[in-house]
C-alpha cells in the first residue's frame, strides 16, 4: 500500500500543489469545482482521469465527493460548476427544475451484492431480485447506505422490484441502516457477517474484506448509469460555465471515454463508457 | 504651618457591607514621616490605598495639593518576568519618563539600593530583600513626593530586613514624605515621628511618637502595644 | 494487533520517504491549523485579558457563554460557516468555500473561545494578586492587562499549544467547509478519515502516527522552552530564590 500511495503521489505532483493559497479561486489560475460521489472518488477513477483532463486542457479539477443527494443539493446552492453523479432519475428533476443545462450520460459501471463468503441467506447467483427476496424473508443481517446517495437510491429500487412492499426497514428485522458511505458500510458488512450493495469500484479497491466476497453479480439490472451535468449560468451567473463546459465535452469525447476504458484495477476494468448512447 | 500635601474628611470606606474605614480626618504635610499602626483588620492598609488614592472614598472626601506624586510598596513586591533593569524601566515608563532620562534615572536608582551589579538579572531570581530593595528603586526612580509603605519588611530575614530599614532610615533623613503602615515598633520608634493609632476603622490616636510611646496614648492603645512588645 | 505493526512501519516508511504527498497533506493541516490559532490568538488574549480585568454588567453570563463555547462540535460550526460561505449564504461572493481559507476561518471560530476562556482564567489569578500594585504603579486597566499577558507569556504559550491541538485534531469542520479535496483541502484529519472509509486502516493508522509524532514534536518544543525559562527567571510563583533554592530549583 506504501506503493499505491506514492504512485498516487507522482500522478499529484503533476502541479506545483505545496502553495498554501488561501482565498478565492474565483480570479485565479484556470480550476473547476466539481460535485461528484464519494463511491466515485473511492473508485480511484479521478485519480487516474484528472491529470489526464489537466495535461489536456490546463483545468484544475477540484472534486468535492459527497453523497449523490447531498452533490445535487451542492449544485442547486450554487457551490459546484458541475456534477458528476448517477442516479438518472433525480439528475433529470435537477435538469427540469431548471439547475442544470443539459444531462449527459457518460459511462456505467455495475453494483454487486456483496455477502459472507458461506452466503448463509443461500442468495448467491446472477438474480438480483431472487436475492434480494430471499434475504426479505431470512434473518441474515443487510446492511444498507441510507444516505440518499445514487446507490442508495438504486438499492431501494431493486427491494420494490424484489416484492417488497414499503420500508424494507419495516419489512423484515435484520436490515441496518448506517447513513453512511460505502467504504464504512463495507466496513459494518465485514465486522458482523452482514450482505451489503456495493458498486465494484469501491469494492475492487476496498481493503478490509474479511470474510466477504461478491454473491449476486452480471443482473443487467445492477448496471449503474453515471451522467455529468453543467451548472446552470442563469441561475448561477458566478460559476465558471465555460470551463466546466470544457469538462463535459471532453469527458464524452472519445479521448475522455478511453481514458475511462483505461482505468484498471488489478487489470479487471470498472467503468465503461458509453456516452452518446 | 504649611499646606497639606493630602487631607482626609470625614473619610467612610464601604467594601460591600463591611465599614472599612469610619470618619477618618487626617492631615499630611510635607516631609512628615506618620506610621499607622493598629492591629490587623483595623484599617491602616485601607487607609495606606485612599491616601494614596487607589481606592476612592466612598463618603467624604480626599484632597490633595499640587499633584503629588505617590509611590508604594508592598509587602511582597510584585516584580515581572524581566531583567531588574527592566522593572525599574516599567516603572518609569509608567509615570511617562523615557529615553535617555529613564535610562539615567535608572541606572541612579539601582546603584542608591545597591543593586547595580544585578542589573540585568532576572528580577524573580533575586532574593526576598534584593527584591524589596528593588521594589523600592523602582518607586524611587519616579522621584515621588509621597512615599507609602505597607508592611515593607513583614516578609523579609534579619539580614534583609536591616538592608531595607537602612535605605528608609537614609530616605528619611532626605525629607521624603513617608507613610507607613507597620507591625515592627522598632522601625516606628526610628522612622516617624508621628504615630496614628487604628482601631476598627477609626482613628484612636494621632499623637507625636515620643508621646504615643510614653504614655499619652488611649488606653485601647496602651493594650494593643502590650500585645504586640516582643517578651 | 496486525493491524498495529503493519501501520507502525508503514508509518515510518511514509516519514522516512518523505512522501511528496505525505508532506502536501502535513504541510497544509499545519498552515491552516497555525494560522487560525494566530488569528485565534489575536482575538482571543485580548478578550480573554480584557474579560480578566475590567468589570461590566452581564459579565457573568458572558462567561457562561464563554464556558459553553468552549464545547463547541467542530461539525456543527463547520455547518455553520458552511452556510455562511455558499454561494447561496451572506458571504457567498468572497469565493472562500472549499478552500484553505475557509477552513481556516472554521478553526479561529472554534479556537478563540478556548483562548479566551484560558487567558482569563489566568489573567484573573495575577490581575488579583497583583493588579492593585500595577494600579499603583499608575498603569490604567488596559497597559494593566497587556503587562500581565507578556508577563504570563509561558502560560499564554501554553494556552496556544491547547487551541492548536483542538485546530489540528478536528474534523468535522474542515471535512464540511474544504471538501477534502485533494491536493488543495486535505489535511491529516481528513485524509484519516477517508483511508479509513475506504478501508485501508493500516493506512490511516499510519496518518494517524505521523499527526501525533507532529503535535508531540510541537509539544517536547514548548516543554523545552518552559524548562529554560523557569530556570532563567527562578520560578513562576515569584517566590524570592531562597525560598526556591530550599525546594531545589536552580537559580538563574
Amino acid at each position: 500500500m506504501v506503493n499505491r500511495f506514492g504512485s498516487l503521489s507522482r500522478r499529484v505532483a503533476l502541479g506545483a500543489l505545496l502553495a498554501l493559497g488561501l482565498g478565492s479561486a474565483g480570479a485565479q489560475d484556470k480550476s473547476i469545482v466539481m460535485a461528484s460521489t464519494t463511491s466515485t472518488e473511492q473508485s480511484g477513477l479521478f485519480g487516474h482521469l484528472l491529470p489526464i483532463f489537466k495535461a489536456a486542457t490546463g483545468i484544475e479539477t477540484k472534486v468535492v465527493a459527497l453523497g449523490t443527494g447531498q452533490a445535487l443539493d451542492m449544485g442547486r446552492r450554487g457551490d459546484a460548476d458541475l456534477l458528476f453523479v448517477h442516479d438518472q432519475v433525480a439528475e433529470e428533476k435537477y435538469v427540469a427544475e431548471g439547475y442544470g443545462i443539459r444531462r449527459m450520460p457518460v459511462m456505467y459501471n455495475d453494483f454487486v451484492l456483496i455477502g459472507p463468503k458461506a452466503d448463509p441467506a443461500g442468495v448467491k447467483g446472477s438474480d438480483i431480485t431472487a436475492a434480494l427476496g430471499k434475504l426479505a424473508k431470512g434473518k441474515t443481517a443487510f446492511v444498507s447506505r441510507g444516505d440518499k446517495s445514487g446507490t442508495h437510491a438504486a438499492e431501494l429500487r431493486y427491494w420494490k422490484a424484489a416484492g417488497v412492499a414499503g420500508s424494507p426497514k419495516e419489512a423484515f428485522a435484520a436490515y441496518q441502516e448506517c447513513g453512511c458511505g460505502m467504504g464504512p458500510a463495507l466496513n459494518i458488512a465485514a465486522s458482523t457477517g452482514a450482505y451489503v450493495l456495493a458498486d465494484r469500484g469501491t469494492w475492487l479497491s476496498f481493503k478490509n474484506r474479511a470474510d466477504l466476497d461478491i454473491v449476486v453479480q452480471g443482473d443487467k439490472r445492477l448496471f449503474n448509469q453515471y451522467g455529468v451535468i453543467v451548472t446552470s449560468p442563469t441561475r448561477h451567473p458566478h460559476t465558471k460555465t465555460t470551463l466546466a463546459w470544457t469538462f463535459a465535452e471532453w469527458i464524452v469525447s472519445p479521448a475522455g471515454q478511453k481514458a475511462i476504458a483505461d482505468y484498471k484495477i488489478g487489470g479487471e476494468q470498472l467503468f465503461f463508457p458509453n456516452a452518446g448512447q | 504651618m504649611a499646606e497639606a500635601l493630602i487631607t482626609l474628611d470625614r473619610v467612610l470606606l464601604r467594601y460591600g457591607t463591611h465599614e472599612a474605614l469610619r470618619g477618618v480626618n487626617l492631615a499630611v504635610r510635607r516631609g512628615e514621616r506618620i506610621a499607622f499602626i493598629g492591629a490587623n483588620g483595623s484599617g491602616k492598609s485601607t487607609l495606606l490605598r485612599v491616601l494614596h488614592g487607589l481606592l476612592p472614598p466612598s463618603e467624604g472626601q480626599r484632597r490633595v495639593a499640587d499633584a503629588p506624586r505617590m509611590a508604594m510598596l508592598f509587602q511582597r513586591p510584585f516584580l515581572l518576568r524581566l531583567s531588574a533593569e527592566a522593572n525599574v524601566r516599567v516603572g518609569l515608563w509608567l509615570a511617562g519618563v523615557r529615553g535617555d532620562e529613564a535610562r539615567a534615572r535608572c541606572a541612579e536608582a539601582l546603584a542608591r539600593v545597591g543593586l547595580a551589579a544585578e542589573a540585568k538579572r532576572p528580577a524573580r531570581a533575586l532574593s526576598g530583600g534584593q527584591q524589596q530593595r528593588l521594589a523600592l528603586a523602582r518607586a524611587w526612580a519616579t522621584r515621588p513626593d509621597v512615599l507609602l509603605l505597607d508592611e515593607p519588611t513583614a516578609s523579609l530575614d534579619p539580614h534583609a530586613k536591616r538592608e531595607v530599614e537602612l535605605l528608609l532610615d537614609e530616605l528619611a533623613a532626605q525629607g521624603m514624605t513617608l507613610l507607613m503602615a507597620s507591625h515592627q515598633l522598632g522601625q516606628v520608634k526610628r522612622l516617624a515621628e508621628r504615630v496614628v493609632y487604628l482601631e476598627h476603622g477609626r482613628v484612636l490616636a494621632d499623637l507625636p511618637v515620643q508621646d504615643f510611646f510614653d504614655g499619652a496614648a488611649p488606653p485601647e492603645a496602651r493594650l494593643f502595644l502590650k500585645g504586640e512588645l516582643p517578651w | 494487533m496486525n493491524a498495529f505493526a503493519e501501520s507502525l512501519s508503514t508509518a515510518w516508511a511514509l516519514i522516512a520517504g518523505a512522501d511528496a504527498q505525505l508532506l502536501q497533506v502535513v504541510g497544509l493541516s499545519l498552515g491552516v491549523s497555525g494560522t487560525a490559532c494566530l488569528l485565534a490568538a489575536a482575538f482571543g488574549l485580548a478578550a480573554g485579558a480584557a474579560l480578566a480585568v475590567w468589570r461590566f454588567p452581564g459579565r457573568r453570563g458572558v462567561l457562561v457563554l464563554l464556558n459553553t463555547l468552549l464545547a463547541l462540535p467542530s461539525v456543527v460550526v463547520g455547518l455553520v460557516v458552511y452556510l455562511l460561505l455558499s454561494r447561496s449564504g451572506p458571504l457567498g461572493e468572497w469565493g472562500l468555500l472549499f478552500t484553505p481559507g475557509a477552513m481556516v476561518v472554521a478553526q479561529t471560530i472554534l479556537v478563540v473561545p478556548v483562548v479566551a476562556a484560558l487567558t482569563r482564567e489566568a489573567i484573573a489569578a495575577t490581575w488579583k494578586a497583583n493588579g492593585e500594585q500595577l494600579q499603583s504603579l499608575g498603569a490604567g486597566r488596559a497597559t494593566a492587562a497587556a503587562l500581565l499577558l507578556w508577563d504570563e507569556r509561558l502560560t499564554v504559550l501554553t494556552v496556544l499549544l491547547a487551541a492548536f491541538g483542538r485546530a489540528i485534531s478536528e474534523v468535522g469542520a474542515v471535512m464540511i467547509v474544504g471538501g477534502n479535496i485533494a491536493g488543495h483541502t486535505r489535511v491529516m484529519t481528513t485524509a484519516i478519515a477517508l483511508e479509513t472509509s475506504k478501508g485501508d486502516l493500516p493506512l490511516a493508522l499510519a496518518l494517524g502516527v505521523v499527526l501525533l509524532s507532529v503535535v508531540l514534536g510541537l509539544n517536547v518544543l514548548i516543554a523545552a522552552v518552559r524548562w529554560w525559562s523557569t530556570h532563567h527567571h527562578g520560578g513562576d510563583t515569584g517566590r524570592p530564590a531562597e525560598a526556591q533554592a530550599a525546594t531545589g530549583a536552580a537559580n538563574g
